[in-house]
């Protein structure tokens, strides 16, 4: 599979410590498409491509470091190394790329930290397989997503529902809903951000299909 | 499993998200003014790290803007019927016996009533339930800008379809309750008014000048008890709120409830009234369950555990020593 990577690891921006260059043998930086872009398309490309893969890059690193702890840290330091790899060029296609990047992350620590976890190695190796997989149906994903996004709300705690359905559905105003809720404005702010983060991980981390999650 | 060493960087991970957070709820709740735009694109700058997690969250928070098509109207899933501002609805219980109160009519304003024993549910287009229980009066405007309901005589337990643009409201006597997006419990008898939260919250105000009272604001198991221009208020729990509503299922909870109150309870439901006739037996204190529509079970308790004599006098059913 093409991937649109410059020669040097160290270029592409994998940042310190990335030695494994088997993964970028042969691939040509002549093969890259896409010009230098600005700060916001970069943000706008990691939104519309890097982000609905979270579920599939969740998956992986679940699958293949067994340390649950690590999972969310892992992820954003995915996300950073394919951010900072983007501002430099953007990756097509971004599937493979962020998939490569987490293999190239995990491998890292296995060697830095001098654990061989034998179900590591044997499920890294299932990395192409994963590869493969097309990429979340976009059409499908926009008609589930207010059921989705209803579902998310479902499992926020009740306050912090509340909160939400009074900004979102009611469209009201913070002191309105801090007047509505008889809390502090600082409590709705502090019940919003504690929401958000809920939700990101509810919409972003988990498979599309919520009823199947034990 | 052994010990894995974070990063620096991933060290701070559950900080960066926390501050992304709060930058992202400020900008959402208030808005950032250009100071403070500036401070967090600084933010922003500092690390990739932090500005990840941004963007994260805003896209995931981004997908909440679909939840607008919610407002208002009754929209359904096919799954089955969503109504989170139902779910957080105000579902109250008003009793009022006595006077009831002349305003102006409106064409809009529509009058429910039962008879004495009587059990209706009226159901409203925006979503709004109003179960009537025996012997009761409602009017309600219920319009396209206004929702109020008059509280005439008897007992209702509302569940309302909120909806903070027009926030629905009940007057009872000069009190009025407003829902906040709750369940709750009005009830008003002998000249007091008594509100109680199921769950949520509601406002309890008095908004005739005349009659200065403060403005309460209940929560789940808050009930407040207003009789002319006080107000006390005090806590039940859940059980005992339960036993209160039990009436929409057709029955009568005692626990420690003299044979008076019981007595006055079952009139409430019965055509054929209960008397007790000596104060001494009034106070005897009855626990149980029973159904509304029935006194034979309440006048056997009376006869085998308090060994009272029962007559049938003039169409009332006496009880005595």
């Amino acid at each position: 599979m093409d991937v649109a990577l410059s020669a040097d690891p160290r270029k592409a921006g994998f940042g310190q410590g990335m030695v494994d260059r088997n993964d970028m043998h042969g691939k040509d930086a002549s093969r890259c498409a896409g010009i230098p872009m600005s700060a916001g398309d970069v943000d706008a490309w990691f939104v519309r491509e890097v982000l609905p893969l979270e579920t599939i890059l969740m998956q992986f690193l679940r699958r293949n470091w067994s340390n649950r702890s690590d999972i969310a840290d892992l992820r954003q330091e995915v996300y950073v190394r394919v951010y900072e790899a983007a501002k430099k060029q953007i990756p097509h296609p971004a599937n493979a790329f962020v998939l490569t990047v987490a293999r190239n992350l995990l491998i890292n620590r296995v060697k830095r930290e001098r654990i061989i976890p034998i179900e590591a190695v044997a499920d890294l190796d299932t990395l192409g397989m994963a590869i493969d997989q097309p990429g979340p149906d976009r059409v499908v994903m926009a008609r589930e997503s207010l059921r989705r996004v209803q579902a998310a709300l479902d499992r926020l705690s009740p306050r912090a529902r509340d909160v939400v359905v009074l900004k979102q559905i009611e469209g009201l105003s913070r002191h309105e809903i801090s007047r509505q809720l008889g809390i502090s404005d600082e409590t709705v702010k502090w019940h919003l951000a504690n929401a958000m983060r809920t939700l990101a991980d509810i919409l972003y981390s988990e498979p599309s299909d919520l009823r199947r999650k034990p | 499993m052994s010990e894995v060493q974070h990063t620096p960087a991933a060290q701070g991970n559950d900080a960066i998200e926390t501050r992304a957070s709060e930058w992202l709820a400020r900008d959402v709740a208030e808005g950032l003014n250009a100071g403070a735009q500036a401070e967090l694109n600084a933010w922003l700058e500092e690390s990739p790290a932090h500005r990840v997690s941004y963007l994260r969250l805003k896209a995931a928070w981004a997908q909440t803007d679909r939840l607008a098509v919610l407002r208002g109207s009754d929209v359904r899933s096919k799954a089955r019927p969503r109504f989170w501002p139902l779910q957080a609805a105000a579902a109250f219980l008003v009793i009022a016996a006595g006077a009831s109160f002349m305003v102006l009519r409106q064409p809009h304003d529509r009058t429910f009533s039962t008879p004495v024993g009587g059990h209706e549910n009226v159901s409203f287009a925006d979503g709004t339930k109003i179960e009537l229980n025996t012997n009761t009066v409602i009017r309600a405007r219920m319009t396209a800008t206004q929702r109020t309901v008059w509280l005439d005589k008897g007992e209702a337990f509302f569940r309302v379809r909120h909806n903070s643009a027009h926030p629905f409201t009940v007057i009872v006597g000069n009190r009025r309750v407003t829902d906040l997006g709750t369940e709750f419990l009005v009830h008003r008898l002998s000249g007091q008014t008594e509100v109680a939260v199921v769950q949520g919250r509601v406002r309890l105000d008095a908004p005739d000048v005349q009659t200065p009272a403060k403005t309460a604001l209940l929560m789940k198991g808050d009930v407040a008890t207003a009789i002319s221009t006080s107000l006390s208020i005090t806590t039940k729990t859940s059980q005992e709120l339960s036993d209160e509503l039990a009436w929409r299922r057709g029955l009568l909870v005692f626990k420690d409830t003299s044979l008076a109150d019981a007595a006055a309870d079952f009139n409430r439901y019965n055509q054929q009234k209960i008397v007790i006739a000596d104060p001494s037996a009034a106070r005897l204190t009855i626990i149980g369950t029973f159904p509304t529509h029935e006194v034979r079970p309440f006048i056997e308790v009376a006869q085998s555990v308090f060994g009272l004599h029962v007559e049938n006098r003039g169409g009332e059913i006496v009880l005595s020593r």
